[in-house]
């Protein structure tokens, strides 16, 4: 679905030159949901915009198996001038797919994730959690194959961010998507995805992969589950931290 | 909130607010009457000297015989047309200038200098150039209202577009976007609140803008009846003239602010 091969990725600016990522290989299956962890500032958001093609990589290769991408970001970014149901339009607009039917669609998807009633209100009117299922429902909206999560939760507080995390990919699975999630908190990590891939600091290079299978699909029995601790130190120690 | 059943302390609470609020009309109003007040009194006990300070009977007067003599309506209405023309130029204009800037980042480096030049250029220095160039008549006026409150509008209008927030732009880019599609469906909407104090402030220059270029020029309008009345030292004219200014630039703030408020409520 989509495969780093030997991707390396060089910044360049007036002060001289930053290798962001370094030989960098990984693939994602069709249908799962895979989470990158590194230390902050490893170049973690280089590799989804490398993945979305914002990027280009200076060596190396990104192969995609097809579909588009979709954006989920570290704040909602909703346009406060917009309903929630507009806001929900706004990829269809941009990408000139803004068709009866297509709306039809976001509106009948909104309605099933519990978004009915909060058509017509603003973003303004909603708390943090329902303002990001509207970010995911707005992503979701122009009809993605892959999912870019980058840290679409650090933005929320505690408690928020477990609810959200689980509805997110409770969601994500449901609608059979793909995802790749970026974060630097372990234990979203291993109760979000099937497999998790550990970078090194910079330039992010791939330390680690674990395939992550325990406590179903289900964000909640993960955490309970006693495989979750030595997940944790396993993962922790890797990152060295 | 349509909660109707309210404690008493929130009674309480909603009765200060609104006594507060009304403190301040009132009070406001007051000083405006004692200030009108004291200069009539003043000026009828010939504290001071009413042909030099004029006095608010006078100006009230002098409306009366200005609006008898049909010329008020003329001058405040070549005026406006001025204040208003140059207003709508400088605006659009600036803001058109502004979103061209926008998209050439190399063009918005090299118009720089010149834009810091022309704002602090004190634009009556060219009144001369504007007559011979331009000549006497409404054109001049006008062209030194756009002048004067051109560059703000291209200067606030930049800044509106570069504070948006960085996670929509990436957003609009993540979704690919295009330059125009960018400015259309995020720019000009997320910087609609920046757009209405500029106006804030270009309406201001505007009234300088407009009445410097009748000091210059003019043949008629407010600006006109300040010169006029000066040289020939009737100061009721020029407190009439300044008075019915004070009102309409007043008013035309007034309703700007009433569209910002409409405009930007979700904001």
């Amino acid at each position: 679905m989509l495969e780093f091969k030997n991707v390396t990725f060089i910044y360049h600016s007036k002060e001289g030159e930053t290798t962001a990522v370094e030989k960098l290989n990984f693939k994602i299956e069709k249908g799962q949901f895979v989470a990158v962890i590194g230390p902050s500032g490893c170049g973690k958001t280089t590799i989804l915009s490398l993945a979305a093609g914002l990027l280009t990589p200076s060596y190396g290769e990104v192969i995609k198996g097809g579909g588009e991408f979709g954006y989920m970001l570290q704040r909602d970014a909703l346009f406060p001038w917009r309903t929630v149901k507009d806001n929900i339009f706004l990829p269809l607009e941009i990408k000139k797919r803004n068709t009866l039917e297509n709306r039809e669609n976001a509106i009948k998807l909104a309605k099933k994730y519990g978004l009915g009633d909060f058509l017509n209100k603003t973003p303004k009117e909603l708390s943090g959690g329902m303002r990001q299922r509207v970010a995911l429902i707005r992503t979701l909206a122009a009809g993605p194959e892959i999912l870019l999560l980058d840290e679409p939760f650090s933005a929320l507080d505690y408690q928020t961010r477990l609810e959200v995390c689980d509805d997110v990919q409770a969601i994500i699975k449901n609608e059979r998507k793909t995802a790749l999630l970026v974060t630097h908190d372990i234990s979203e990590a291993i109760a979000l995805s099937d497999k998790v891939i550990v970078l090194s600091t910079r330039p992010a290079t791939v330390v680690a992969e674990h395939d992550i299978n325990f406590g179903g699909n289900v964000p909640k029995h993960r955490r309970e589950s006693p495989e979750f601790a030595s997940t944790f130190e396993t993962l922790r120690k890797e990152l060295g931290i | 909130m349509k909660n109707n059943a309210y404690s008493a302390q929130h009674a309480l609470y909603l009765k200060k607010i609104k006594r507060n609020k009304i403190f301040i009309n009132v009070t406001r109003f007051a000083i405006l009457i004692l200030f009108l007040g004291i200069w009539e009194l003043c000026a009828s006990l010939k504290i001071i000297d009413p042909f030099i300070t004029s006095s608010p009977s006078r100006v009230i007067k002098t409306i009366g015989e200005l609006a008898v003599g049909g010329t008020l309506f003329y001058h405040i209405g070549i005026t406006l047309f001025e204040t208003l023309l140059g207003f709508i130029i400088a605006v659009v204009a600036g803001y058109t200038a502004a979103i061209l800037l926008w998209r050439s980042q190399t063009a918005k480096k090299i118009a720089e200098p010149y834009i810091v030049v022309l704002n602090s250029l004190p634009k009556i220095a060219l009144g001369p150039l504007i007559i011979i160039w331009i000549g006497t008549g409404y054109s001049a006026i006008i062209f030194m209202t756009v002048l004067v409150s051109i560059i703000v509008c291209i200067m606030n209008t930049l800044a509106g577009f570069s504070s948006v927030d960085p996670t929509m732009l990436t957003l609009m880019k993540s979704m690919g976007a295009s330059k125009t599609t960018t400015l259309i469906k995020l720019l000009i909407p997320a910087s609609l609140p920046s757009l209405m104090n500029t106006l804030k402030v270009a309406v201001g220059l505007a009234w300088i803008g407009s009445i410097m270029g009748e000091y210059i020029v003019s043949r008629a309008g407010l600006g006109y009846l300040i010169v006029y009345g000066g040289q020939v030292f009737k100061l009721d004219l020029v407190m009439t003239a300044t008075f019915i200014l004070c009102l309409l630039a007043g008013g035309m703030y007034a309703i700007i602010s009433l569209l910002e408020k409409r405009l930007t409520k979700l904001y």
